[in-house]
């Protein structure tokens, strides 16, 4: 019997339970997109039918950090870059548990850019949300990873001479099995593509354009935008990884050209997730290591039996 | 010499095949009886660089190298980097025997492989072996072994000359042979075994250096373990099955060990792209309830200092060992020193709530790993291991029963669903994970997937039900709950009572130590004692918290103390005159940060000369920093 029985409990979810008595109303900005966030969250963890307690929500530090406040689940709010290798163990060690990784552009494209590369590489199932505002909201207006060449800002007085990342590329080109860009502004989209995110078994990467009203004045408010999955200008079969690179290109240098593109940009529903590729080679067990625990009758081995003889 | 020990020296290049020879061979010796203690000296390159592993074996228990040695077996560098005299690392090829001269005790062996060593290009050799009357066997064991096949078998040649000038029996080492060699290499390595025991026989004069092996009887059955072994097991015995990490000399060892056992007990080994992402792993696994690790040396272990912050303040139970390399930086990777003390400490924001354990002995580093993982659980809290590359692979013998205990799965203060049911929520049924009481600091934890269990951890100060919170109140209730941790910490400790004093109990004199310098400290003070010096010495194994009373006791009870420590700036005597206040002028320290750890007549002759004669230390191996104000 599993020690932990809000895991696959079948009943109704509803939305509030995702609010939190402690802190119900957000201290974000009036008009930032991370309310976006979390209202598609909201509305696409009853989808997936996941509870606040079989679901673990982890995020680094920013603005985006403070979603782990406002949402009611399990929650880890851990350090700046961090999210990803605490949400991928967690999730090793409990895969029952639905993980959900969260973090800025900064966060999860600069200081924590290396644990990016590589959970995508290895592709975790497990969700990842980048909110991009291109800018660091809580230190005050800095230039960011994502932020436009020439942005200037008080640690850029000259503008900055740095091409932006481009994060959706970066995430196909290291492996990541599903990779979307949605906009705080079209939280129907969003909610859409966050249910198949969490459904997706693998590496699901959403870049999620959250407005910053506050530092980022001169930004768009990401209107009007393109669902390329809906348009008819755009003929394109996610499952191409060949198309997809190509529209991903076109898709971030557009931005910048004012023009807002949005969508599931790749899927591959055919890749093994890291766990089951662990498990294939015989290097992670099939009953969740969290588990054994709690189990009063695991037996467990001891050093002693196993491998002493060798040193006989 | 002394004759009632052998120690053995096998000299070589990196990748001649000079540890896996040695651990036969002190095997081999430990079965025979004896007790065995090895010192390995190896550079950082993958082929070549001069390299040797002594054995030391007596019928007495060894802990320690010895002074010196008094048998030699020269291979020669196969691989040595360049062969020309006036190159910059001189000349390579011939070091395994030009190297090793200044430490062979009068009257001792050498055994060089003339096919590869030329004692021409030693300098004043021949004046140097009549000088010392050394014993010289000079025999080509490469061309042996090129006779065999395989050239690499020249170790086994040296083996079986060795056993020849000494008098072991060969069916010891091809009893070993047998059961650590594939079918394929073995017939020709036991041939060649035969050959070169049986040239020395018939050619020369086995009876000309006053050398034997000793005899001796195990009261009961040995183990042949290093430290990362211990560790390692430790680790297992506690149920640890998560270990993720980066590969880092000399830590790698553990790391390895743990990789390669835990798939075949259930457990996951995560090898990942660098070690900020290898500790939060362990966080990750730790909070969903798994027994988890994470370790590296000093420069990996300083990608660490934010995580491990983040598992102080979030409470999260964590194990993170640090085997110490010589720094700073990159430093001298293959060469022991404990330089990290500070570092493991104090690294990272904020005040430290860890706990930081250093065992002395390879017996004590299984201990000590189980230790650790006993108090991160029960205390929420993350538990250091420090420990250096000289207890990591330094090999010696553990009676098997100290292996034989009983595993431990316990995940310490963690709720099941029908205690957390009992337990303060908010109205909404938020778990009070960080309630400002506690028995000993601690508040009991849910796990991710319980029901009635949903909290936030955060690295920011936080509230009972862990949401960010700064209100001063709630900031002092909470640090105060926390630090609360160290003291029942620190008492449950010292009912433990598991520092080790060694020496005379009314002693005159005393020496502090931590760590892996204990064995060689304890055999210096025998020999003090034995010299008519009162002397005792106190190693200090925990280092956080640190165990005042038992120090204080220990101080007030000699008149002066000599402080031990390999590093140059005499940290563990800061960290002791820190926590103690006191004691300052009694406190002198002896350091050495060359790269090799100290010899015990390195220590007798600091001890003599500094604190009961006051007079000068000759040479540059060791450094004498006198009580603070002298």
């Amino acid at each position: 019997m599993s020690a932990f029985s809000a895991i696959g409990e079948e009943r109704e979810v509803d939305r509030d339970e995702y609010t939190p008595e402690i802190e119900p109303q957000p201290t974000w900005c009036p008009g930032c997109g991370d309310f976006g966030v979390l209202k598609s969250l909201k509305g696409a963890l009853p989808e997936v039918g996941r509870t606040p307690e079989e679901t673990l929500l982890v995020t680094g530090i920013g603005c985006s950090g403070k979603l782990n406040s406002y949402l009611d689940s399990y929650g880890f709010h851990t350090i700046h870059g961090r999210s990803l290798p605490v949400a991928r163990a967690a999730k090793l060690a409990n895969p029952d548990v639905e993980v959900i990784a969260a973090g800025g552009d900064g966060d999860g494209y600069g200081i924590g850019g290396n644990h990016f590369m590589h959970t995508a590489r290895e592709n975790h199932d497990m969700t990842y949300i980048v909110f991009n505002n291109e800018i660091f909201g809580l230190t005050k207006g800095q230039t960011s990873p994502t932020s436009p060449k020439g942005h200037k800002s008080k640690t850029q007085p000259h503008g900055s001479a740095k091409t932006p990342i481009r994060p959706l590329s970066m995430s196909l080109t290291s492996g990541a099995s599903f990779v979307a860009r949605t906009a705080a502004v079209n939280p129907n989209q969003a909610q859409r593509i966050l249910k198949e995110a969490m459904e997706h078994d693998g590496f699901a990467h959403i870049d999620f354009l959250t407005q910053c009203p506050t530092w980022n004045k001169d930004a768009k408010q990401y209107v009007p935008y393109t669902d390329i999955n809906e348009s008819d200008d755009y003929d394109f079969d996610p499952t191409n990884r060949a198309e997809a690179q190509e529209l991903m290109r076109e898709t971030e240098d557009k931005l910048y050209e004012g023009e807002v593109l949005t969508g599931v940009y790749y899927r591959d529903d055919d890749r093994p997730s890291y766990q089951q590729e662990k498990q294939e080679i015989g290097e992670m067990p099939d009953e969740p290591l969290a588990e054994r625990y709690f189990d009063d009758d695991y037996e467990w081995e001891r050093s002693y039996d196993r491998f002493i003889d060798k040193h006989k | 010499m002394s004759d009632d020990e052998l120690i053995w020296r096998i000299a070589g290049g990196s990748g001649d095949g000079i540890a896996s020879t040695s651990q036969n061979f002190a095997k081999a010796l430990m079965r025979s009886g004896l007790h065995v203690f090895t010192h390995r000296h190896y550079p950082s390159r993958i082929r070549g660089g001069h390299t040797y592993v002594e054995v030391r074996a007596s019928a007495d228990p060894v802990k320690s190298r010895g002074d010196g040695y008094n048998f030699l077996l020269a291979l020669g560098d196969s691989f040595a980097r360049n062969p020309q005299e006036e190159a910059y690392y001189g000349n390579e090829e011939a070091k395994p025997l030009a190297e090793n001269l200044d430490e062979l005790r009068e009257g001792g062996v050498i055994v060089y492989d003339s096919g590869l060593l030329d004692p021409s290009e030693v300098p004043n050799f021949d004046e140097r072996v009549e000088e010392n009357d050394w014993h010289v066997y000079d025999i080509d064991l490469r061309s042996l072994a090129r006779e065999q096949g395989r050239e690499v078998m020249r170790n086994t040649a040296g083996v079986g000359v060795t056993c020849a000038i000494t008098g072991i029996p060969l069916s010891a080492i091809e009893e070993l042979m047998r059961d650590a060699m594939p079918e394929k290499i073995l017939e020709p390595n036991l041939e060649i075994l035969q050959t070169g025991y049986d040239i020395v026989n018939e050619e020369y004069d086995v009876d000309a250096p006053d050398i034997s092996v000793p005899t001796g009887e195990h009261d009961e059955e040995q183990l042949l373990m290093s430290g990362s072994d211990a560790i390692a097991y430790g680790a297992i015995d506690e149920g640890c099955r998560f270990i993720a990490g980066y590969p880092m000399t000399p830590w790698t060892e553990v790391f390895t060990i743990m990789s390669q056992n835990l798939p075949e007990l259930g457990g996951i080994s995560e090898q990942v792209e660098d070690e900020i992402a290898a500790a939060a792993l362990a966080i990750g696994a730790s909070h969903m309830g798994v027994k988890a690790m994470s370790g590296s040396s000093g420069g990996g272990f300083a990608l660490m200092g934010e995580p491990l912050g983040l598992a102080e303040m979030t409470e999260t139970p964590l194990v993170l060992i640090e085997a110490m390399r010589a720094g700073p930086s990159t430093g001298m990777p293959t060469k022991p020193e404990q330089a990290d003390l500070e570092h493991v400490l104090y690294t990272s924001q904020g005040d430290s709530q860890r706990v930081v354990l250093a065992p002395g002995t390879v017996a004590e580093a299984y201990e000590a790993s189980r230790r650790a993982f006993q108090l991160a659980y029960e205390y929420q809290i993350p538990t250091m291991l420090l420990y250096d590359q000289k207890l990591s692979g330094e090999l010696t013998n553990v009676p098997a029963s100290h292996f034989d205990r009983e595993p431990n799965g316990d995940i310490g203060m963690t709720l099941t669903e029908d205690e957390l049911a009992d337990q303060p929520h908010t109205g909404d049924g938020k778990f009070h994970r960080f309630q400002h009481e506690g028995e000993n600091g601690v508040s009991p934890r849910s796990v991710p997937g319980q029901k009635g269990g949903r909290f936030l951890a955060t690295g920011n100060e936080h509230n009972p039900a862990g949401h960010i919170d700064e209100d001063p109140d709630n900031r002092v209730a909470q640090m105060n709950r926390r630090q609360r941790k160290l003291d029942a910490i620190r008492a449950d400790l010292d009912d433990d009572g598991l520092l080790v004093e060694h020496g005379p109990e009314n002693a005159e004199y005393g020496i502090l130590t931590f760590g892996s310098q204990q064995g060689t400290v304890e055999e210096a003070v025998d020999r003090l004692n034995e010299d008519g010096t009162s002397v005792k010495v106190l190693t200090v194994s925990e280092l956080a918290p640190y165990p005042v009373k038992a120090v204080r006791t220990f101080l007030d009870s000699v008149e002066e103390a000599l402080v031990v420590e390999m590093n140059a700036s005499a940290q563990f005597r800061g960290l002791t005159q820190k926590e103690l206040g006191t004691h300052g002028e009694k406190l002198s320290s002896l350091l050495k940060y060359n790269g090799n750890p100290f010899e015990p007549a390195e220590i007798v002759e600091g001890f003599s000369t500094k604190i009961v004669d006051d007079g000068e230390l000759p040479g540059n191996e060791t450094k004498f920093v006198p009580a603070a104000g002298d």
